[in-house]
């Protein structure tokens, strides 16, 4: 009988297990399994398919239950917040499903990994380039545990015990970092916004910041969207008090946002996810982290690093990953982070996709989303009852619009876009609830004038009466 | 004989030209730039980016060519035997990659409305039920992205418990073998504990003697690696569990090894309270040259109030995202994680049902036997701890008499098996090991593989006697000879990006 033959398992043919039983002496697989104490044993049935499916099923199945999604290539959808929708250029599918990179595993035999250790390198490189940093690891999990790691990183560096954030930051990755933070004995303080423009409060800011400060932390864009200005106060000020500056990015925007290593940035954090990685319903994303060249900085950094090298004869270059006497495998509980597995080919598709979009294409990124963002605050805010944006800073690809003159509810107002087709953005009231009935919308190079256009008809014929 | 591609291809930033492109974007509309003018010309001066990046300008052509180059310098589980122990290299079905590279998945906003997502809400909340099943916990969160993030969180609902207890301030240590992975006392370290390590015994399991002494009311858990590092199973579990529960800890299983247990006994019903699952050994989604991967955590009942929010719930009718738990820990990441690994996952299970999970597991383990049989009688090699004991999906052995008689070390023979074909086992890991090799050829190496794999790894063993030089200077047919890591990692030479690279030898060269 050979019924349980399966394509994974070469093995699984009668004639290969007999062979292998004979060999070391065993009639019975179930004999390997006598060390496991009879009550620890499974007997019962498992609540799971029984069976296994054949690939042409299988493919149905998923095919079937993937088919109830609606995505946004189905309806014009204005939703970023932190995932954000770009065009994945067909080349860079094409090389992260290159199967001796997709199958290996991280690169601890250099000699025969140098693929994926140059892709790293080459990653780590452009992200330097695009923030003006010196050194980047090769991702962490994504931006809100970046931001996790990069509080304690500094608390490490500087002794200290507090990290000042802004009031206008995503909640998730808030709420990341306070779970990070607080077992290292992190405080976690919020900075007010100036109510008019939203930008930082520096008074608030001055009032807060003290000798216990390890960091203060701005985004830029900020998490609603609008370009913070007044980054060398903020970071003058962090530093003046013996704290590192912390600057959370969105890189689709650094090809025309000043780099924060040129303001002073000590530590970059961000997400990668827009630069040639799909949305996938939030993951896998793409943490960066980069800091400067600094021995005591670089010595402090969580996760894996790629390094260039030569081989021990001196003849050839090569790659292979360095300061490892940070990490858990060698210092154990004294690592400066536990991360081993990350989101190294997430990487190489953000490697491919700058190399492929190179110094002017992403200037053209940066400009087109923010031409199609800003020509959509326009059309907007044309519509009767909605304002928008809600701050008088300048937006790039993200904004907010608020719905209060309108009587309805952010969520009244997606409902009926939805029967419209049409995705709004995403609902914010509950995270400010000082901001009312306001929505976060993203626009990037995917929208259309047309989807735009679609979109402010449909507000229109919403609320507009 | 193998001979990997050596290009000698340079680094991305010495290709192409000035102006080259290889990709263009959609123009923006006319009336868009009518409308809006200049956009940069919006953003304040002081935030213009002044000077373009400086990122290499290639064709589509060059870029295509460059990273192809470099994949033909790496190796997958597609190119050949992968037996890295601890790691679970299984091949990685291909309907699977095709499956999740559909824009039905791709084109997903984390955030769309639930009405618009109800195909993969549904498909991840039976992974958790399956995933809760297999494993013989009661909930099962999705979000970490790997195996020690499910730690991070494993520990941090740890004293979220007993910060509800009241009892934080006094539960201050997580005990861990002194064979476990690095990242449990990293884990457990960076959620605030003390880390006290208990040693194995001679058959290579916690030794009860010492883990009775170091338990006290400042015993917060245990974590466990089940079977361990050595591929041996704990077979004093139950005592364990005991041991820890009477004190009032909590028991944490490292998943990293589940695979030989699939169907075969659950971790739950060993007394673990908390287990995270590495889905990208167990569950073959593609490692990916070092992730992403997925490492769901379960936890027993009494735990589940504290797991990240959002949690799926199903209604009977409609797939939800639920933020309203009062005790929740918070979050760990952003969105709900990684959804594109998790969905590979759950057609793994499905195409093998229990009948194909439980065949997995048992010729994983019948694979590492055969293989550990067979390499027993390889000389120069031994197999510590008690011989006489089966071990489930990988076994490790000991390269110290090879050593003693040639002075060819672990990590020589490493590099020497790489000229074979092979990638190379796992080493100097675990600790307790000297000269470590970790094996675990999983349940999709076939026999003749293996048996290659043996014979190479003989052969090996028979250069280090015959022609040392060949072994202890291999690497020869990979893409580079062997690396001088200590310079990767020296400040003088410590290059981490190509800026740093150039900078570091424009100093040299000015002396
Ligand atoms: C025993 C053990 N625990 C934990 C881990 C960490 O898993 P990950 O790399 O997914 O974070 C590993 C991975 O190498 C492992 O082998």
């Amino acid at each position: 009988m050979t019924s349980k033959r399966h394509p994974y398992i070469p093995n699984s043919v009668d004639s290969a297990k007999k062979e292998m039983m004979k060999a070391i002496g065993i009639n019975n697989i179930q004999e390997l399994y006598t060390d496991i104490p009879a009550n620890c044993q499974l007997k019962k049935r498992l609540e799971l398919p029984e069976h296994p499916l054949s690939e042409m099923k299988l493919k149905r199945h998923i095919e079937t239950l993937l088919s109830r999604n609606k995505t946004c290539e189905e309806m014009p959808t204005f939703l970023g917040a932190g995932c954000w929708p770009h065009y994945v250029p067909a080349a860079v599918q094409e090389i992260v499903q290159r199967s001796e990179l997709l199958t290996a595993y991280t690169p601890y035999q250099p000699e025969i990994s140098q693929g994926m250790l140059q892709a790293l390198f080459e990653y780590q490189s452009m992200i330097c380039e695009l923030t003006g940093m010196d050194a980047a690891n090769c991702s962490v999990y994504d931006w809100a545990s970046a931001l996790g790691e990069a509080a304690r990183m500094a608390s490490r560096i500087k002794g200290k015990p507090e990290i000042l954030v802004p009031c206008i930051i995503h909640p998730e990755r808030l709420a990341t970092l306070k779970v990070y933070a607080e077992p290292a004995g992190i405080t976690v303080k919020q900075v007010t916004y100036d109510s008019k423009s939203g930008q930082v409060d520096l008074k608030d800011l001055e009032a807060k910041i003290s000798e216990k400060t390890a960091a203060v932390y701005i985004e830029n864009p900020s998490y609603l969207g609008f370009i913070e200005t007044q980054v060398e106060e903020i970071s003058d000020n962090a530093h003046k008090h013996n704290a590192l500056f912390i600057v959370g990015i969105d890189p689709t925007t650094l090809g025309i946002l000043k780099p924060p290593g040129e303001y002073g940035a000590d530590i970059v954090v961000g997400e990668a996810q827009p630069l040639g990685n799909a949305m996938s319903f939030g993951g896998s994303m793409l943490g960066i982290f980069a800091c400067r060249d600094d021995m005591s900085f670089l010595r402090q950094m969580p996760g894996r690093i790629i390094g260039l090298t030569t081989t021990k004869n001196g003849e050839q270059q090569g790659f292979c990953m360095a300061l490892q006497t940070r990490e858990q495998h060698i210092r154990r509980e004294k690592a400066t982070s536990n991360i081993c597995t990350n989101e190294a080919l997430c990487a190489v598709a953000a490697a491919v996709y700058l190399a492929l979009l190179g110094p002017e294409g992403l200037r053209d990124l940066g400009a087109a989303c923010m031409a199609k963002a800003n020509y959509a605050m326009r059309l907007l805010s044309k519509v009767h009852r909605v304002q928008t944006p809600v701050f008088n800073s300048t937006h790039v690809k993200e904004f907010t619009v608020n719905f209060d003159e309108s009587g309805l509810t952010v969520k009244d107002v997606n409902a009926k876009l939805l029967q419209r087709g049409i995705h709004g953005g995403k609902d914010v009231s509950k995270e400010f609830p000082e901001l009312g009935q306001t929505a976060l919308y993203c626009v990037t190079e995917i929208h259309s004038k047309a989807d735009i256009e679609r979109l402010a008809e449909a507000l229109d014929g919403t609320l507009g009466w | 004989m193998f001979r990997q591609a050596s290009w000698n291809e340079q680094v991305i930033f010495n290709l192409g030209r000035k102006g080259r492109r290889g990709h263009l974007l959609s123009e923006v509309e006319e009336e868009v730039k009518q409308a809006v003018g200049d956009a940069e010309a919006l953003i304040p001066k002081n935030m213009r980016r002044k000077s373009a990046p400086d990122l290499p300008e290639l064709s589509e052509v060059e870029v295509i060519r460059h990273f192809i180059r470099l994949s033909e310098m790496n190796y997958g589980v597609d190119s050949g035997f992968y037996p890295l122990g601890s790691c679970t290299m299984k091949y990685n079905p291909k309907i699977n990659e095709f499956l999740t590279h559909s824009p039905k998945l791709e084109m997903l906003h984390p955030y769309q409305d639930e009405t618009t997502v109800q195909g993969i809400l549904e498909a991840l909340y039976k992974l958790e039920r399956w995933l809760a099943e297999l494993t013989g916990m009661h909930e099962v969160c999705l979000q970490p992205a790997a195996g020690a993030h499910g730690e991070f969180l494993g520990t941090i609902l740890m004293r979220d418990y007993f910060k509800a207890s009241g009892e934080q301030a006094r539960r201050t240590e997580i005990i861990v073998p002194d064979s476990a992975h690095g990242t449990n006392p990293a884990s457990a370290a960076m959620a605030g504990f003390n880390v006290v390590v208990v040693p194995s015994d001679d058959s290579g399991c916690v030794n009860l003697g010492a883990l009775k002494a170091a338990v006290s009311e400042r015993t917060a858990g245990l974590m466990l690696t089940n079977p361990n590092t050595l591929g041996v199973f704990e077979n004093n579990i139950d005592e364990i569990a005991r041991i820890i529960h009477d004190a009032g800890g909590l028991l944490y299983y490292d998943g990293a090894n589940l695979n030989p247990l699939l169907c075969k006994a659950r971790p739950g019903d060993m007394g673990f309270d908390i287990v995270h699952i590495n889905v990208h050994k167990t569950f073959s989604t593609p490692h990916g040259g070092g992730g992403p991967g997925a490492g769901p955590v379960g936890v027993s009942d009494k735990l589940a109030k504290f797991l990240p929010v959002p949690r799926i719930v199903f209604d009977g009718k409609m797939y939800r995202l639920d933020y309203e738990r009062p005790h929740s820990i918070g979050k760990i990441r952003g969105f709900y994680g990684n959804v594109a690994v998790l969905l590979r996952a759950y057609a793994y299970i499905l195409s093998l049902g229990v009948e194909g999970l439980t065949e997995v597991a048992e010729v994983s383990v019948l694979n590492a036997n055969y293989l550990m049989r067979k390499l027993e009688k390889v000389k120069g090699l031994t197999l510590p701890y008690d011989g006489d004991q089966p071990r489930k999906h990988e076994c490790v052995f000991s390269a110290k008499p090879l050593k003693s008689e040639t002075g060819v070390a672990a990590v020589d023979i490493a590099k020497r098996l790489l000229d074979y074909g092979v990638h190379a086992p796992t080493m100097y890991f675990p600790l307790i090991v000297e000269e470590a090799l970790m094996i675990e050829p999983t349940e999709t190496a076939e026999k003749e593989e293996i048996d290659r794999f043996v014979d190479s790894l003989r052969m090996v063993c028979e250069e280090a006697r015959s022609n040392p030089k060949i072994v202890t200077g291999a690497p020869h047919n990979t893409a580079v000879t062997r690396l001088d890591e200590v310079k990767a990692s020296h400040p003088k030479t410590m290059a981490l990006s190509w800026k740093m690279h150039q900078k570091k030898r424009q100093e040299r060269e000015s002396g």
